[in-house]
């Protein structure tokens, strides 16, 4: 079985000379799950993309291991899923093209056989794969980013105001791949909502700071 | 006990030596060999699709295709216009062919990552691969994008101006396969860094004019000996320029990309 860590080293984030947050750090590993909370602009989303490599840390380190091996920073890609309101699909596409171009450049191969339709299925997008993703309304548009988050079936899922834009059935199907990620993987979200944070087990409060073991 | 014999060799004899050529190609050579497959793969297969996914999208929305169309539609009309029924000399007019090719190419070539970046979809794409098959996705869709634009020029500049007549068809056609391979490589990486910033239109005719001046100067010379009627051996020293401008710039290209697609 993988064994992955993900270990944070005293990072820091600043946009010009502008402290956003300073010496954080953890460690996680499989079947572990962390919450970042904190108020608007306190910095969930900034450290969320620090943690899927989208930006660099101002000062620290991020290291990914597997099976105690590190992981190159320019893989780590390939062991992260990330669902958040940054992340757009293509609207020219359909849903169904979006989910078969994302398989095709990540090169998964044979491996992603039938999953863009299981996936879907799973998020309640099936009936409308073949529509062009401008038509689909910004639940729909959430709904395909968990598809495309999870077709490459990551080791760590970071969720970026998980619930947001969703229905009920829709936050119910989110609720479910949480529970299931906590207990293959390790699982991230950034959030403040309450029925979220049921979900994770370690807590970073951006405005106090706090760090975990 | 007697145990037969293949060649004067034991069973086991024969066994050992199968298995010292399985692994002398499998786990001797074997990993390198995969290692280069694994490495050509991973480079090849996501920038073939980023290439597809981007030709697609360009047929779909036309975002570079019309403002392309629309830049060597008016400024061939212009030429034609001004130039009226004057004897100009086929210097003049090669240079004009390059001056509507430059500025026909920043109008459309740019897009390619300005689009990304309009839609949002940078952060997509960045989590989806490497930064290096990116860059040669995008690298592959403007070489088509520019070698399909500069043929559409060069024949509709053959059709309408008079004067303008090839001597030395090869020389023309190399210079525009090889001019189109050279501003390709040289305005994809200029494009990614210009969509970072705010004055975006302004600011990639501007940049790429120092950078592209020695390649427009070689690709000038080339169409003046193809309209001279030069023989193909008196152009090779501007095909070899074209080709080193190429490499450096791509080669250069790969290695900037990286920090310029990253935050």
């Amino acid at each position: 079985m993988k064994q992955i860590t993900l270990s944070i080293e005293s990072i820091s984030k600043e946009f010009n000379r502008r402290i956003i947050f300073e010496n954080i750090s953890f460690s996680l590993s499989q079947k572990d799950s962390l919450a970042i909370t904190g108020r608007n602009g306190s910095g969930k989303s900034t450290l969320a993309k620090i943690l899927c490599g989208l930006l660099t840390p101002t000062k620290g380190k991020i290291s990914l291991s597997m099976n105690e091996k590190e992981i190159p920073a320019a893989d780590i890609h390939r062991h992260i899923g990330l669902v958040s309101p940054y992340i757009t699909m293509y609207d020219e596409f359909s849903g169904m093209e979006n989910l078969l171009v994302f398989a095709h450049i990540r090169n998964l191969g044979s491996a992603a056989d039938g999953d863009p339709e299981r996936l879907l299925r799973q998020f309640g997008i099936y009936e409308r794969r073949n529509d062009e993703v401008r038509t689909y309304s910004s639940g729909m548009k959430q709904r395909l980013k968990y598809a495309a988050a999870m077709l490459h079936h990551p080791e760590i899922l970071i969720l970026d105001e998980p619930t947001a834009n969703l229905d009920e059935e829709g936050a119910a199907t989110v609720h479910k791949l949480m529970r299931v990620q906590t207990g293959v993987g390790i699982l991230i979200i950034a959030t403040n909502d309450a029925k979220d944070l049921k979900f994770a087990v370690h807590n970073i409060d951006l405005n106090k700071v706090n760090s975990v073991a | 006990m007697h145990s037969s014999t293949r060649g004067g060799r034991s069973p086991l004899a024969h066994y050992d030596s199968i298995f010292k050529t399985y692994y002398h190609q499998n786990l001797e050579c074997g990993p390198a060999k995969l290692y280069l497959e694994d490495a050509l793969k991973s480079l090849f297969v996501p920038a073939y699709y980023i290439f597809l996914k981007d030709s697609r999208s360009e047929l779909r929305t036309r975002y570079a295709l019309n403002a392309l169309f629309m830049f060597v539609v008016t400024a061939l009309s212009i030429i034609l216009f001004s130039l009226g029924s004057e004897a100009v000399s086929s210097d003049v007019l090669s240079g004009i062919l390059w001056v509507v090719i430059f500025f026909s190419s920043m109008s459309g070539l740019s897009r390619t990552f300005v689009s990304e970046e309009e839609r949002g979809t940078v952060a997509t794409l960045q989590l989806l691969t490497r930064p290096t098959p990116v860059y040669v996705g995008k690298l592959i869709f403007n070489f088509f994008l520019t070698l399909s634009l500069n043929v559409v020029i060069s024949l509709l500049y053959l059709l309408l101006i008079n004067n303008f007549v090839i001597q030395s068809p090869a020389i023309f056609w190399t210079t525009i396969v090889l001019g189109s391979a050279a501003i390709a490589s040289a305005s994809t990486i200029i494009a990614a860094i210009i969509a970072k910033a705010n004055t975006k239109g302004t600011l990639y005719p501007v940049l790429s004019f120092p950078i592209m001046l020695p390649l427009l100067m070689t690709v000038m010379n080339a169409t003046r000996l193809a309209t001279e009627g030069a023989f193909f051996a008196e152009a090779l020293g501007e095909f070899q320029i074209l080709i080193s401008y190429t490499v450096v710039i791509t080669t250069a290209s790969i290695v900037l990309f990286e920090y310029v697609w990253k935050d």
